[in-house]
């Protein structure tokens, strides 16, 4: 339901009208958290004695103002400094950060409330936020359902309405995936444009970090202020980051949009196809040229995601030894039984499933057939991609093939699972830009996702379409009705 | 090394080798479990066999315009010794503390 902590804007003129009173506003913003939160479950856990200690420190404070007073949902694999960073495993249960990331560290500063806890698949391997040991995320839309993954915390604190803003992390589609399936706007940046310095790693050649939001322009503010060079991040690109903002209210007219056809075939529902198509009239009717175009190799996204991402999530999550920091199995034995049973223990399914993939398509004799193999169909994707941008400016897909399942639906086949990255995955295996913002509702009248994707470092072209689609629409108007309205006395001031 | 009996079968034995390399103990349960799904996935994905890749360069790094970084090596301050054994497991006189590594005689 639409409340005043819906949008940055409305949570910055609440914050400033507390004024000094500010401490307790959080407090009261806190009780509305609990109240939203019972049924969805957005967040795996909430230190509150911290959030009011650190709105304490906010009042008056000489910092930024873009996020001033805004609580900001932080995913549970973004390290933020002496707060539990469990990447929602017991692996991490009590594990807390002698630093913050990159990226809280630019929120901070811009007087943002940090918000840490959003629950998410563990180590983020999963579609679904059901892999998360602190159980699974309720879809805002209908608590039946699953919320999308893994930031599916992220996505349905930010639908429920119980915070304007938050970062998630997108390897497969863990941003996007989730915001198409709770009808807000994720992003992900072009790999190297947002420093990865303190988020955990899952995949560090796909891995980026994004803003999920309510509509297209905090997307657009919270990317201009996440981005920039930061040299922790050997990967981070030293590149001016252009005002993203500057983008909003552009028209349309002339801009190059390329459909590929291999996006509309497969397992896509019915009505995402029709949500879909009707969005690429809208964008036909504002002056965008469309025109139909082929990454022939999408069709090999999945399985080369699954080689490439399970691999380099083996070598990742190696370091997790029993040893420096983390779990530790209290059973006897020497070093070698603690490494075994401490990973035993510590790790959930998924994890395990995908350590063991990614270590056998490693070991000497398969390195060739899956792994390398996998980075050549890669540089395949890459090439499709490339080609297009030479005659269109952004491509317009759906972000998901289908609307969000049923929760429990899809846990006990990992492959069927792992399709719900089909559209996502390509993006982060060629390192492009991608967008997902709401485009109405399909089946069981659950939100339907609109994906734009861009060469790289051209986030300003998908903020322009993105919103010119917003405006002229009026899908993102549309809340969900669980979740409780604060409007009245209870969160006042 | 790992039997090739056939590329398309993956036996418990192929999952107790990789669940050793990876440091993982499993049960029997979730030996034949993971032997399942392993298989599963692996038939999937040998659908990467069809691209013709005859002279394609893998990818390396996904935006080919980055070079190596390299930076000075000149000393900085870095975490102290108590923020690194903060989260440790069990420690003991500054250092990590874990189970007899040499076996007693």
């Amino acid at each position: 339901m639409k409340n005043k902590f819906s949008t940055i804007d409305s949570c910055k003129h609440w914050a400033a009208e507390a004024g000094p009173g500010y401490p307790e506003a959080v407090s009261r913003w806190l009780d509305h958290v609990r109240d939203t939160d019972t049924d969805i479950k957005a967040f795996a856990f909430i230190d509150t004695e911290k959030v009011k200690e650190r709105a304490s420190l906010n009042v008056g404070a000489g910092r930024g103002e873009r996020l001033r007073g805004v609580p900001i949902g932080i995913k549970n694999n973004i390290c933020v400094r002496g707060a539990l960073t469990t990447c929602c495993s017991e692996m991490l249960r009590e594990f807390r950060p002698v630093y913050d990331a990159h990226v809280v560290e630019r929120l901070e500063r811009e007087g943002a409330l940090i918000v840490e806890g959003l629950n998410m698949d563990e180590f983020a391997f999963g579609s679904s936020c059901e892999t998360s040991s602190f159980g699974y995320t309720r879809n805002p839309w209908d608590i039946s359902r699953i919320p999308g993954g893994s930031s599916g915390g992220a996505a349905a604190a930010v639908a429920s309405g119980s915070i304007p803003a938050s970062l998630g992390s997108d390897t497969g589609g863990s941003i996007r995936q989730p915001a198409a399936m709770c009808g807000v706007v994720g992003l992900k940046p072009t790999y190297g444009r947002v420093s990865r310095y303190g988020l955990i790693a899952f995949a560090s050649s796909l891995d980026q970090i994004g803003p999920i939001t309510r509509n297209v322009s905090d997307s657009a503010l919270m990317l201009e202020i996440i981005s920039g060079y930061d040299k922790r991040d050997s990967t981070s690109v030293d590149l001016e980051v252009g005002k993203f903002t500057e983008n909003l209210d552009r028209d349309i007219k002339g801009l190059r949009m390329g459909v590929p056809e291999e996006y509309f075939t497969g397992g896509i529902s019915p009505g995402v196809r029709s949500r879909v198509e009707e969005a690429i009239s809208v964008m036909e009717g504002l002056g965008a040229e469309v025109t139909r175009v082929s990454l022939p190799h999408t069709r090999y996204a999945v399985s080369c995601y699954y080689v490439v991402g399970p691999a380099e999530a083996s070598s990742n999550l190696a370091r997790f030894d029993g040893a420096h920091y983390g779990y530790r199995s209290g059973k006897p034995g020497d070093t070698t039984d603690m490494y075994f049973n401490s990973r035993d223990e510590g790790f959930g399914d998924e994890s395990k499933r995908r350590v063991l993939l990614g270590t056998y398509s490693l070991s000497s004799g398969y390195y060739g057939k899956y792994y390398l193999k996998a980075q050549k169909v890669r540089t395949r994707i890459t090439e499709d991609f490339l080609a297009a941008f030479e005659k269109c400016d952004c491509l317009v897909t759906p972000t998901t093939p289908t609307t969000a399942f049923g929760i429990g639906e899809k846990t006990r086949d990992p492959l069927e699972m792992y399709m719900s990255d089909v559209f996502t995955s390509p993006a982060n295996l060629a390192g492009i830009p991608a967008i997902s913002l709401p485009c109405g509702t399909a089946e069981n009248d659950m939100p339907v996702g609109l994906q734009l994707m861009a060469a790289p470092f051209r986030e300003d072209t998908l903020i322009k379409a993105a919103h010119a689609f917003e405006r002229n629409t009026e899908h993102h108007k549309r809340y969900p009705l669980s979740g409780k309205d604060p409007g009245g006395q209870d969160v006042e001031g | 090394m790992i039997e090739r009996t056939s590329d398309k079968k993956i036996t418990r034995d192929t999952v107790r080798y990789v669940a050793d390399l990876a440091r993982i103990s499993l049960g029997e349960e979730e030996t034949d479990i993971f032997r399942e799904h392993l298989e599963q996935i692996l038939k999937y994905v040998e659908q990467l066999e069809e691209v013709d890749t005859e002279n394609v360069i893998p990818t390396t790094h996904v935006l080919s315009s980055m070079k190596n970084i390299f930076r000075e090596d000149i000393p900085a301050p870095s975490i102290s010794p108590e923020e690194a054994l903060s989260n440790a497991p069990d420690k003991a006189d500054g250092f990590f503390k874990v189970p007899r590594v040499i076996k007693e005689r």
